[in-house]
């Protein structure tokens, strides 16, 4: 019951910051997409940034554990490219849709119901799928470290190396 | 410390950065990472089950997810809730038919509008379940833990989105 409780709160949260940063918005998510108004990506980044060096302290402290998707390579390549042209057609991801929603952008409710249909469309289609596109490329729950045999602060370091003046860009641009 | 909370945007590098740390006590108080697609699953196993028990019961996709009310479900309720009272209390909420980017684009049919949002977010989730999650499951807490999957999956979403912004809305310089 307590897990539900910590989930809603995080929620909540999670909601909150999303409408505070202003990416709950198509205007917003299109602006990224057109390379226009990058707020998300900014948003996206921030997130990570913190998140990665977070996580894997508590991780190295031997308080958290690591819960990988794996990677598939047929059904993550595919998944996500279908992924993406919807989400340029909707101008919402799943999280942010409802966001939208609570943020008063009620066109988001008509991709939430069409969203509700296309996981039932693929709960239909899964049997068929499974022997094929989501067995193609499987290699397992693996990291960039990993893959590369090295230590994982030594990619957290260069990937803060890459996205601390990818900030200062975005910014000198004005995007 | 309300004024803070009634202002209508933070700075996005703030409000994702307290993100980040968010995601990280997630997982140290509760073990969860955040997502949002898996849910959408579930709400439509849920809504399937008024009219046809039994037959959900038995659809692999639904035995794999477990159709049920879990942490995740309850999260993405939260947002909605969170982006309601962000909103609210800086007197940011409006009720809103249209994005202002589509409506100079697409204009004022509100019915043309509805449509994409729906195909947009059919197509959208039935690519985030085969590639196994969202810009948060995959792109947040995926490219957190450093995940093969969640770098693949987020780069081929922006790459699909972009060509599908271009599509709709062509190269030019518009706002």
């Amino acid at each position: 019951m307590s897990l539900l409780v910590w989930g809603f709160f995080t929620g909540i949260i999670f909601g909150f910051l999303l409408e505070k940063g202003q990416v709950l918005r198509y205007d917003r998510q299109l602006g990224a997409l057109r390379l226009k108004d990058l707020a998300i990506v900014k948003f996206m980044l921030s997130t990570v940034l913190v998140a990665m060096v977070g996580i894997y302290l508590l991780h190295d402290l031997g308080l958290v554990e690591l819960r990988l998707k794996p990677t598939m390579l047929g059904a993550n390549i595919v998944g996500a490219l279908i992924f993406g042209a919807g989400w340029g057609l909707l101008g919402y991801c799943p999280g942010t849709a409802v966001g939208a929603l609570g943020e008063g952008r009620w066109d988001s409710l008509f991709g939430i119901v069409g969203m509700l249909c296309g996981a039932a469309i693929y709960a239909e289609v899964y049997p068929a799928l499974k022997t094929n596109v989501l067995a193609w490329g499987e290699f397992g729950k693996i990291t960039l470290p990993g893959l590369l045999g090295i230590n994982h602060w030594i990619v957290i370091i260069f990937l803060i190396m890459v996205i601390i003046p990818l900030f200062f860009w975005f910014e000198r641009k004005s995007l | 410390m309300n004024n803070v909370l009634k202002q209508k945007s933070w700075s996005v590098y703030v409000a994702g950065g307290l993100a980040g740390i968010l995601l990280c006590l997630s997982v140290l108080i509760t073990g969860k990472y955040v997502g949002a697609s898996t849910t959408f699953v579930r709400s439509a196993g849920l809504i399937e089950k008024i009219f046809a028990r039994e037959r959900v019961a038995k659809m692999d996709y639904f035995v794999k997810t477990k159709v049920k009310i879990d942490w995740q479900w309850m999260f993405v309720a939260g947002i909605f809730f969170g982006s309601l009272l962000a909103s609210k209390l800086s007197g940011d909420y409006r009720f809103t038919a249209l994005p202002p980017m589509w409506e100079r684009r697409f204009g004022p049919d509100r019915l043309k509008r509805w449509i994409a949002a729906f195909v947009g977010g059919m197509v959208a989730m039935f690519g985030a379940r085969m590639t196994g999650g969202c810009p948060s499951g995959h792109g947040l807490a995926g490219s957190s833990q450093l995940a093969v999957s969640g770098y693949v999956s987020l780069i081929c979403f922006f790459i699909a989105g972009m060509i599908m912004a271009r599509f709709l809305y062509g190269g030019g310089e518009s706002r």
